[in-house]
């Protein structure tokens, strides 16, 4: 490295660096970005990150924050230091995601048809069938080719020996992606020096793999089957995704007004009268979707749309009901769910998970409260989560109290040592901790977008990535072998 | 073309038409505050900045937020005023509100344009609009609005979209237009002595300005310039891009194209409105409008717009007509 390298003064401290590797033995794979990043000052990087930045906003690439008289526009912090991912590392989470997917799906299917899984004693039967997200309805409903979940998000982190642990898994409607492609764009505008002939696998393609794998839901014997984008509307946090996947499929972005049901086949209102529509990629929560069957007060959803699915009329991408596999406390079940579906062992492990419904694991959790990270499985965005050790004696009391109070609300879990990566912060080169959320998407057959959201704790120290908790982003990228 | 490109949304439809009817809106009224401060003292030297609130039937809305039609009262509620609906800054900010809504089929540099527009706005303060800065101001508004209209015309898709969005933007110019004629006739109606003298004339010549007409008149009336033939030029100039007579031309054109080009069967009665309009316009003169009263062939354009406006709504997309709530039609926005 020459002298000028721009993460000279760059301290990973006792974590895994992203660029740089662990321990003794230093990774190759970041040695061409900082021979490339050598070429910068630290004020050229800040004016590139400014314009980046300038840019995101003018595009408008924000989420919407609405107060009573206006509609604010933020922008997720982005930050110009990507994150690098070797082939190999790549492909253990590439085959590690896939096979996951692949056993929720049959875990679906199962939980929806003979639950053979719970009356072989593998999972509780309350765990899954007293889960909120758990839909009656979707008993003995057939689903194309048996996939539930279309597009699934797999929360990973990077621990000390630099091993992917799986954090969460996201079944319901993951959102993010759009991120990963703009990050990537901005990047190509903002640094064609760090880019130009790097052997990076392109993620512009999102699009149009997700239409592939909606399409696929369509009822068999329709021959151009139009697909639409279901959104809760404008004033939802993540409209701009919405509208960021409807252009990128090309199909029309509809709310829950434009589309009428009529004799159990969905239609939309245009300017041309109703129109059919044969599937729907929607990011509305199940109990929005239709009034009749789920939460009848919704004004996002669609009178009837569960018949049409239910008869089959209509595909939806997610399936409704997968929230009961994503949840927190079916997660610590997840590497016996791989065994039993699909006789292997687990690629990507599990973080270390204590049932607190469980005796043992209420034991061990009380035990060593101060030791762990205490999370509620109902909440997600970073909610509710305690980290022992960095809790004071009153905030380990209360948490204390409420675990005692329901203990099947809480799982926990060690302390991970999150990997760190180098991160512009006021005008200085620091570490900063990671996370990585892959893109899984599943029609007839599943797809890994390479790459996916890197999401970084901008706070120094900070665990926690959740962009309603001072997160930003970073752009990432998976070299070629 | 596919199946998936000739069907439109009926909300698209109808975001399209106030996008455009929107930006139309803000540049007028950059233009119409712009001709009142520089050229619109009456005999007296004195300006009367009421009328404009009159002009927009804002009395009710305007008396009860301010106490005075002032300068700096009229300005602050036509330019700043995020409570007031008509204002500039909300015209502009409803634009973008339904364009996010649109955003699906905007190209990312009408939205990127959009959103610094909006953003440029928000930072004005009354020190920017004071009477010093009030033409810079008023430029400045109107630039953006043309760059958005050249962005578009270079970038937007010619879908159904396209069409619902020009008839947004030619019923409002034409509703506009209709104003303008009638401000000059409120300010000067009750003082019948200086029709036709050296203020009047000025003021006639900045009317044409403010809706860049002047040079397009003298090519038409070479010498002279008497009320009538300006109020006949604004109302019957075949050629003039902000006369009544072509802005109902072309949303006829627009509607014909969506029947023709994209097979709708709706816009049948909107059609036979804009015939009705364009056969009462032909059967004038200028000379039978000033007769018939300026005023008054004003406000049936004006209904008859508003008609179209509702119609076309109903019939394309689905919307039943409002009922009258006191507040102009076009603040009925998207999200209905």
């Amino acid at each position: 490295m020459t002298g000028d390298d721009l993460l000279a003064a760059y301290n990973r401290g006792p974590h895994w660096c992203e660029i740089l590797g662990g321990g003794g033995a230093s990774s190759s794979h970041g040695d061409d970005l900082r021979t490339r990043l050598a070429g910068f000052s630290l004020t050229e990087l800040m004016r590139r990150a400014d314009l980046a930045e300038r840019e995101l906003y003018n595009l408008g690439i924000t989420f919407t924050v609405y107060s009573e008289r206006d509609a604010i526009d933020r922008i997720l912090p982005f930050d110009v230091l990507p994150r690098i991912l070797s082939a190999d590392d790549w492909d253990t989470i590439e085959s590690g995601s896939k096979q996951r997917v692949t056993a929720i799906n049959a875990f679906l299917h199962d939980v929806y048809h003979e639950a053979r899984i719970i009356k072989d004693g593998v999972i509780p039967a309350e765990l899954v069938f007293g889960n909120p997200y758990y839909r009656e309805q979707m008993r003995g409903v057939a689903v194309p080719h048996n996939n539930y979940v279309n597009v699934c998000g797999v929360d990973l982190v990077r621990d000390g020996q630099g091993r992917f642990k799986v954090l969460e898994d996201n079944a319901r409607t993951p959102s993010g992606v759009s991120y990963v492609v703009e990050n990537r764009h901005m990047m190509l505008r903002t640094f064609p020096e760090l880019m130009e002939e790097m052997p990076i696998r392109p993620v512009s393609n999102y699009g149009q793999k997700l239409l592939e794998a909606v399409t696929d839901l369509a009822p068999a014997h329709v021959d151009d089957p139009q697909v639409v984008l279901l959104s809760p509307g404008v004033f939802n946090s993540a409209y701009f995704e919405h509208v960021f996947l409807a252009r990128e499929m090309g199909v029309p972005l509809v709310e829950g007004n434009d589309l009428v049901v009529e004799n159990d086949h969905v239609f939309m209102k245009t300017t041309a009268g109703l129109a059919a529509v044969h599937a729907i990629y929607r990011r509305l929560d199940d109990a929005f979707l239709d009034p009749e069957v789920f939460n009848p007060e919704s004004l996002l959803g669609v009178p009837g749309l569960f018949g049409a699915y239910a008869k089959g009329n209509v595909g939806l991408a997610n399936a409704v009901g997968t929230g009961c596999a994503d949840d927190k406390a079916v997660y610590a079940y997840m590497p016996r769910i791989i065994r039993y579906y699909l006789d292997e062992e687990p690629i990507l492990d599990n973080v270390e998970t204590h049932i607190c419904r469980e005796p043992e694991g209420l034991k061990y959790t009380l035990d060593h409260l101060d030791e762990l990270v205490i999370k509620p499985v109902g909440e997600s965005g970073g909610y509710g989560i305690v980290i022992g050790p960095r809790a004071s004696a009153a905030e380990l009391d209360e948490i204390r109290a409420k675990v005692i109070d329901d203990p099947s609300n809480f799982i926990s879990q060690p302390m991970i040592d999150l990997s760190v990566c180098p991160t512009l912060i006021d005008g200085m080169v620091e570490p900063r901790h990671v996370d990585l959320r892959p893109f899984v998407v599943t029609g007839k057959d599943t797809w890994v977008l390479p790459g996916g959201l890197t999401r970084v704790a901008l706070r120094r120290g900070s665990l926690v990535v959740n962009s309603s908790q001072g997160g930003g982003s970073k752009d990432t990228w998976v070299l070629e072998r | 073309m596919s199946t998936a490109t000739k069907l439109l949304l009926a909300r698209y439809a109808d975001c399209a038409m106030w996008l455009g009817r929107y930006i139309e809106r803000a540049e007028n009224l950059a233009r119409i505050l712009d001709v009142n401060m520089h050229f619109s003292r009456d005999a007296r030297g004195s300006q009367n900045w009421r009328s404009i609130v009159q002009l927009n039937a804002d009395e009710k809305r305007f008396d009860k937020a301010y106490d005075v039609a002032s300068y700096a009262n009229v300005v602050n509620f036509y330019v700043l005023d995020r409570d007031n609906p008509t204002s500039i800054i909300s015209a502009v900010r409803s634009a973008k509100e339904n364009a996010r809504s649109l955003r699906p089929l905007l190209s990312t540099e009408m939205w990127q344009h959009l959103n610094m527009f909006n953003n440029q706005l928000s930072t004005l303060s009354a020190e920017d609009v004071k009477p010093s800065e009030l033409a810079r101001v008023s430029a400045m508004i109107k630039e953006q609005c043309q760059l958005h209209t050249g962005i578009t015309e270079g970038t937007f898709f010619r879908d159904q979209s396209w069409h619902f969005y020009l008839l947004g933007k030619r019923i409002e110019r034409a509703d506009q237009t209709t104003r303008l004629l009638d401000i000059k006739y409120h300010l000067l109606l009750p003082m019948d002595q200086t029709v036709g003298s050296p203020v009047d004339v000025s003021q006639w010549n900045a009317l044409l300005r403010s809706v860049a007409g002047y040079h397009a008149f003298r090519r038409e009336h070479p010498r002279g310039m008497s009320p009538k033939a300006v109020a006949g030029f604004l109302l019957f100039n075949s050629a003039f891009p902000r006369s009544i007579w072509t802005g109902l031309s072309e949303i006829d054109s627009n509607l014909h194209r969506l029947r023709s080009d994209f097979g709708l069967r709706a816009g049948n009665l909107a059609m036979e409105l804009v015939d009705e309009t364009r056969a009462a316009l032909e059967s004038h003169t200028p000379d039978t409008v000033v007769n018939f009263g300026l005023h008054e062939f004003s406000d049936y354009l004006q209904r008859q717009l508003n008609a179209i406006t509702t119609e076309i709504r109903r019939d394309f997309c689905g919307f039943e007509p409002m009922t009258d709530s006191g507040m102009p039609d076009g603040q009925m926005q998207h999200q209905d």
